[in-house]
């Protein structure tokens, strides 16, 4: 099985869905003969041609509220968000739109369409190229929201968000496009939406986190693997609808939770599983819920010293999971 | 529509293309808007409906501007006052007015909407929200997906002069421009944006004069005149057919009503201007047009004011009589359901 990098696992899976179905298109900003910013739709262009791919201008309503439309009239659009940064001018089409169309026409309409955006920290990007925004959206029914943290979910994961019927956020962490790698099998396989992964086994903590902060949770667990602390590593892989089972089934074990993300604590996605796992699993807590999160602080700094303030490493996992051991 | 049905023509109807009976049942339609609308307010007043939104003073327009696409083929992004635009692209009274009701067989959203949230997939008519002009840039993505799929279908959407201010106004216009979509913007201007007039929200003064910003042709017709309306979309079909691009048409019409059920709109007019803008009615305009080229007789006449009279009760006592949805179907529809075993619904 040959190894792939983050990123060419999305652009191998764009190419191949593209080559499968020819109702598949993809439109946003610099993503013709440029490839993208991040070069995830390279060779789009050069293999189909104006007419499915296409850039745009600068207009991300635009971007989205044409989708909706392409959509409705018998096309697959995948719209690329430069940066998820930028998705906010497309909002009320995303959560207005996008969301409501097949509830609000009593499933006369449904808008097939997958939304990638390249989201997260660590990478210099400061306030306006590190946002994470999945809590936005997780929050809207109507909305799937997806992060991958493996190139093979990616791969499989993208696969099922272009096939499926309604629309599906993509988020993509943009660190991990060339810094992780994996193997990812040529087959046609899929991962299926709203299924999480358990990628370490233990009895003491379960640790949900996902996209990088997954990877940051298995470093976790192994420096605390050492003390004498068993983690249990949950991967989410899909934020919404959230495989509560798995999450639920890991804590009824370990008795403990610590929820890791890299968006502001406050109100964050992990606010919500927090809530649930208290709600349906009180009986086997042996502690308390708790999360390790971004700081409440409007944006990440651009000063490196500033940015590692903000982020989340598998250092600070690794303290909240002693921390948690400790109770 | 354009399809000629009649064997007469007279000059009237020849002179944008259409035969006598093309006139005769646009008229019928003019009417048959005004009269439902009419009930609507009724039905509200007598605490029968909660909620009016209304399109007196647009339907002449908008029968005129839809009659030039074709119905089942093209496509339409209303707004909330396209009553008249849905009813000639194929919705039936009943279908109005159970969404009046919000009845489960409301088939515009089986009564989750609010009423003037008109749309139907068996029509192609767009299903609509409350933000303004957001169905725009739909329309704009419908006509994309014609051109790439090659289906040569024409995509229309139509809103007043207030949302043509919204931003995805400008991102839509911009892309259907460069790409030469087959999409064609109507503005219904009727002069206010709820109690705001044109000369507040357009820095010039035409709507169509923002046209040239996008080099695409921009027309304003007199939205009283239905054979003019028809005219302009008609051309702009065939534009649109032909690969040339996109059309704005700003039709001027009038709003013989307040905003909404929920507005009082002599707060902010004035009894003379009210009285001027019922003179500039559609609906008696065009009678007099077809009557003076001898196209609409007393016995058309009669017969349709029975007809139209039979219909807007029948589709009141059929939404009066409809079930409301059952709550245990409000879960329903927020993604995709499977198909059941049974082949029922999906």
């Amino acid at each position: 099985m040959p190894a792939r990098t983050f990123i060419d696992a999305i652009r191998e899976t764009l190419a191949d869905e593209m080559r499968r179905d020819e109702s598949v298109i993809v439109l946003g900003e610099d993503v013709g003969k440029k490839g993208g910013v991040f070069l995830a739709t390279d060779g789009l262009w050069a293999e189909f041609g104006d007419d499915r791919v296409i850039d745009t201008p600068l207009t991300e309503s635009m971007i989205i509220g044409a989708s909706i439309g392409a959509a409705v009239n018998g096309l697959r659009p995948i719209a690329e968000i430069q940066f998820a940064d930028f998705i906010f001018p497309a909002f009320n089409q995303i959560v207005s739109e996008a969301a409501r169309m097949r509830y609000r026409s009593n499933n006369g309409y449904g808008v097939p369409m997958t939304i990638r955006a390249p989201y997260g920290g660590g990478v210099h990007g400061a306030l306006y190229h590190s946002q994470s925004v999945e809590a936005f959206f997780t929050h809207v029914p109507g909305l799937k929201v997806v992060v991958p943290s493996t190139p093979y979910d990616a791969r499989g994961l993208l696969r099922s968000s272009i096939r499926d019927e309604d629309p599906v956020l993509f988020f993509e962490h943009k660190k991990m496009y060339r810094s992780v790698r994996g193997e990812v099998p040529d087959t046609d396989y899929v991962v299926p939406l709203g299924k999480a992964a358990v990628t370490h086994p233990g009895s003491q903590i379960s640790v949900i986190a996902y996209g990088l902060m997954a990877h940051y949770a298995l470093e976790a667990a192994d420096r605390v693997a050492d003390e004498g602390i068993s983690v249990e590593v949950v991967d989410l892989r899909t934020l919404r609808p959230l495989d509560t089972e798995t999450v639920l089934e890991s804590v009824r074990k370990t008795g403990k939770c610590l929820i890791v993300y890299e968006d502001n604590r406050f109100g964050g996605y992990g606010a919500e599983v927090a809530a649930i796992v208290a709600e349906e699993a009180f009986d086997y807590l042996d502690g308390p819920v708790t999360r390790i999160a971004g700081p409440d602080v409007p944006g990440v700094p651009y000063n490196h010293v500033l940015e590692e303030w903000f982020m989340v490493s598998p250092e600070k996992i690794a303290d909240g999971i002693r921390t948690l051991a400790a109770y | 529509m354009a399809v000629t049905r009649g064997d007469t023509t007279t000059s009237l109807a020849a002179s944008v293309g259409l035969a006598d009976a093309d006139l005769v049942e646009m008229y019928r339609y003019v009417a048959l808007a005004r009269a439902l609308d009419e009930r609507m307010w009724i039905l509200n007043r007598a605490g029968r409906i909660p909620f009016v939104i209304s399109g007196q003073g647009h339907e002449g327009a908008q029968v005129g501007i839809a009659w030039a696409f074709q119905r089942g083929h093209d496509w339409i992004a209303p707004f909330y006052r396209s009553i008249a635009t849905c009813l000639t692209f194929g919705m039936s009274p009943r279908d109005i007015m159970t969404a009046q009701y919000a009845t489960a067989s409301d088939p515009s959203s089986g009564g989750r909407q609010m009423p003037g949230h008109y749309g139907s997939h068996e029509h192609n008519l767009v299903s609509v929200s409350s933000p303004v002009a957001t169905q725009l840039l739909h329309a704009v993505g419908i006509a994309l997906a014609a051109k790439v799929r090659k289906t040569g279908q024409v995509a229309m959407t139509t809103m007043g002069e207030g949302s043509s201010n919204q931003g995805d106004v400008h991102e839509g216009l911009n892309f259907a421009a460069i790409h030469k979509l087959p999409f064609i913007f109507v503005v219904e201007n009727n002069g206010y944006a709820i109690s705001v007039p044109a000369a507040r929200q357009v820095s010039v003064p035409n709507v169509a004069d923002r046209a040239a910003g996008y080099g695409i042709p921009g027309v304003v017709v007199d939205g009283n005149d239905v054979l003019a309306c028809y005219a302009a979309a008609r051309d702009a079909v065939a534009r649109a057919r032909a690969g040339e691009g996109p059309t704005l048409i700003e039709a001027k019409v009038t709003r013989l009503t307040g905003h909404s059920s929920d507005d009082q709109q002599t707060k902010y007019r004035s009894e003379e201007e009210l009285a001027e803008e019922r003179g500039r009615d559609p609906l008696p305009a065009f009678r007099a047009q077809l009557r003076d080229a001898g196209i609409l007789t007393d016995e058309i006449e009669t017969r349709f004011t029975d007809e139209i009279k039979a219909a807007v009760t029948d589709a009141t006592d059929f939404a009066e009589s409809e079930p409301d949805p059952d709550p245990a179907t409000a879960l329903r529809y927020v993604y995709a359901e499977a198909p059941e075993p049974d082949g029922g619904p999906a």
